[in-house]
């Protein structure tokens, strides 16, 4: 591991300044990814700024919305009372992510900006990487691909973000409070993370000293029921290959208002925007399921090791709609 | 397996990259002066000889090196010494009663033979602890779940189960 200097901020405006001030800093938060990777070398800060001891932990519940510090943890989140009542989704999607250790490490804002699994990424002797190295080809695209992404990539890169809880905190139209060298700004999720097909070397519309100080998470309205299907190779502590979000109001047995985003398939987390203009208002139906998943996924991009996610994806929006409609409120 | 010698980065003589961590270790007092890059679980085995805590695949994936910090289970490996400044860290060490007698979840894996070759054995009794804790013994289902961090090569699994079901009063 590349020797840093170690700094521990009392404030948040101190570490902003900190990091803005040398282009080798970096933030550190819980560790679980960061750690990692400057083990194997694929992350290499040369100042690293701790801010696990800044005032940004705990939820504050309002009336329509939680507010969740940027450094309370999986755990914490999952432990809220509220979740369990308004964001079901949200807590199962956590519960499913990673096993208590890491609950208790990893926080919510480390959580949105995780880095890829790519086996390839996280090797630096692998030197066709366009997410590390800019120009420098994918060995994914022609290697052995199956934890990889199948939307909103292309050959040049098909990493996959893999968060769970980020889908559902997508899929209700959560926003990021952040803190940077020239103010605090507001970014909506849906425009936080950049597509690998929009530039394989950019994962989200954060510069260098911007920090992520809160979460808003609009809490679902009462009436709504909502849940998480992961579907993985091992029955805990593993990755989705696909998984499925959603969040629905009935009216009778009609589909009165509906919220679905994707996980395992994108380079960034997968609003089903198509999906949910389909079947919004309309009744109960397995084919028209079908269907709206088949739009979501038309603009695939497979290679031989992904090329079962589109129908797995399907399948598995289709099964928790299903779930989530038969289900009592 | 990997080897267990330590993979602590040599002493450096250059102050920036060195750090000075307070914390408190099984209750007792302990100050390190070590390279900032020294996970928790190297300053706890390296500086500290305890070496009940075993580095497994040192990447978060094993859970042999499970601790408490401040009473709740972390993976040591992934946590840098200067981040336990001013905590409570309890290792397998700290588990045993003032007059050495074993604690009861240790005792339970005895009865159990919840172990083979006993590697992953002090982190699954640190997540077991903790477990029970969390109030996440319900049901052999959910100690399985809340058990999913911490594996075991050997494969002993299902005398963990019972153990972690007897200790949490459920019977054998």
């Amino acid at each position: 591991m590349r020797a840093f200097v170690y700094d521990c901020p009392d404030a948040v405006d101190e570490a902003v300044a900190s990091v803005a001030a040398d282009p080798q800093a970096a933030f550190l938060a819980g560790g679980t990814t960061q750690l990692d990777l400057m083990k194997d070398g694929v992350w290499t800060p040369d100042r690293l700024v701790d801010i696990s001891r800044l005032p940004l932990r705990g939820i504050l519940v309002e009336s329509q919305q939680l507010k969740v510090g940027a450094l309370t943890t999986m755990e914490q989140l999952a432990a809220e009372p509220v979740v369990a009542q308004r964001l079901m989704f949200v807590r199962e999607a956590l519960l499913a992510g990673a096993t208590v250790q890491l609950r208790n490490m990893a926080t919510i804002g480390g959580n949105l900006l995780q880095r890829t699994r790519c086996r390839y990424f996280r090797d630096p002797t692998v030197s066709a990487c366009n997410r590390r190295s800019p120009d420098s080809g994918c060995a994914a695209v022609d290697g052995v691909a199956r934890m990889h992404a199948v939307l909103g990539v292309d050959e040049r890169c098909i990493a996959l973000h893999a968060s769970d809880v980020a889908v559902p905190l997508l899929a209700v139209d959560s926003t990021v409070l952040v803190s940077g060298p020239t103010g605090q700004r507001r970014v909506p999720l849906s425009e936080f993370w950049v597509r690998a097909d929009e530039g394989p070397s950019i994962e989200n519309v954060l510069g260098h000293g911007d920090l992520i100080t809160e979460i808003d998470v609009p809490l679902l309205p009462n009436g709504w029921r909502s849940g998480y299907l992961k579907v993985r190779d091992r029955a805990s502590y593993e990755f989705a290959l696909t998984s499925a979000a959603v969040a629905l109001q009935m009216d009778g047995d009609m589909i009165a208002d509906l919220r679905i985003a994707l996980g395992g398939v994108g380079s960034v987390p997968w609003r089903a925007r198509e999906a949910e203009e389909m079947l919004r208002g309309t009744h109960v139906d397995p084919v028209r399921f079908e269907q709206a998943g088949r739009a979501v996924m038309a603009s695939a991009f497979t290679v031989p090791g992904t090329a079962f996610k589109v129908d797995l994806a399907v399948r598995t929006l289709s099964r928790q709609l299903l779930t989530m409609t038969e289900a009592t409120p | 397996m990997k080897t267990t010698r330590s993979t602590a980065p040599a002493p450096t003589t250059q102050d920036e990259y060195t750090v000075d961590v307070f914390t408190v270790v099984n209750g007792a007092p302990v100050q390190w002066r070590i390279d900032t890059r020294t996970t928790l679980l190297e300053a706890l085995r390296d500086s500290s000889g305890l070496t009940g805590t075993k580095r497994g695949c040192d990447q978060g994936a094993c859970g042999a090196c499970t601790v408490h910090v401040d009473g709740a289970r972390v993976l040591s490996c992934l946590m840098l010494a200067a981040q336990a400044d001013g905590r409570q860290v309890t290792t397998v060490e700290g588990l045993v009663g003032e007059e050495g007698q074993l604690h009861p979840m240790q005792e339970a894996f005895v009865r159990h033979d919840a172990f083979q070759c006993g590697f992953c054995t002090p982190g699954q009794l640190m997540s077991a602890v903790c477990l029970l804790r969390e109030g996440r013994a319900g049901s052999d289902a959910e100690i399985r779940e809340y058990m999913s961090g911490n594996l075991c090569r050997c494969g002993a699994y299902d005398n963990i189960v019972a153990a972690v079901r007897e200790a949490a009063g459920g019977g054998a």
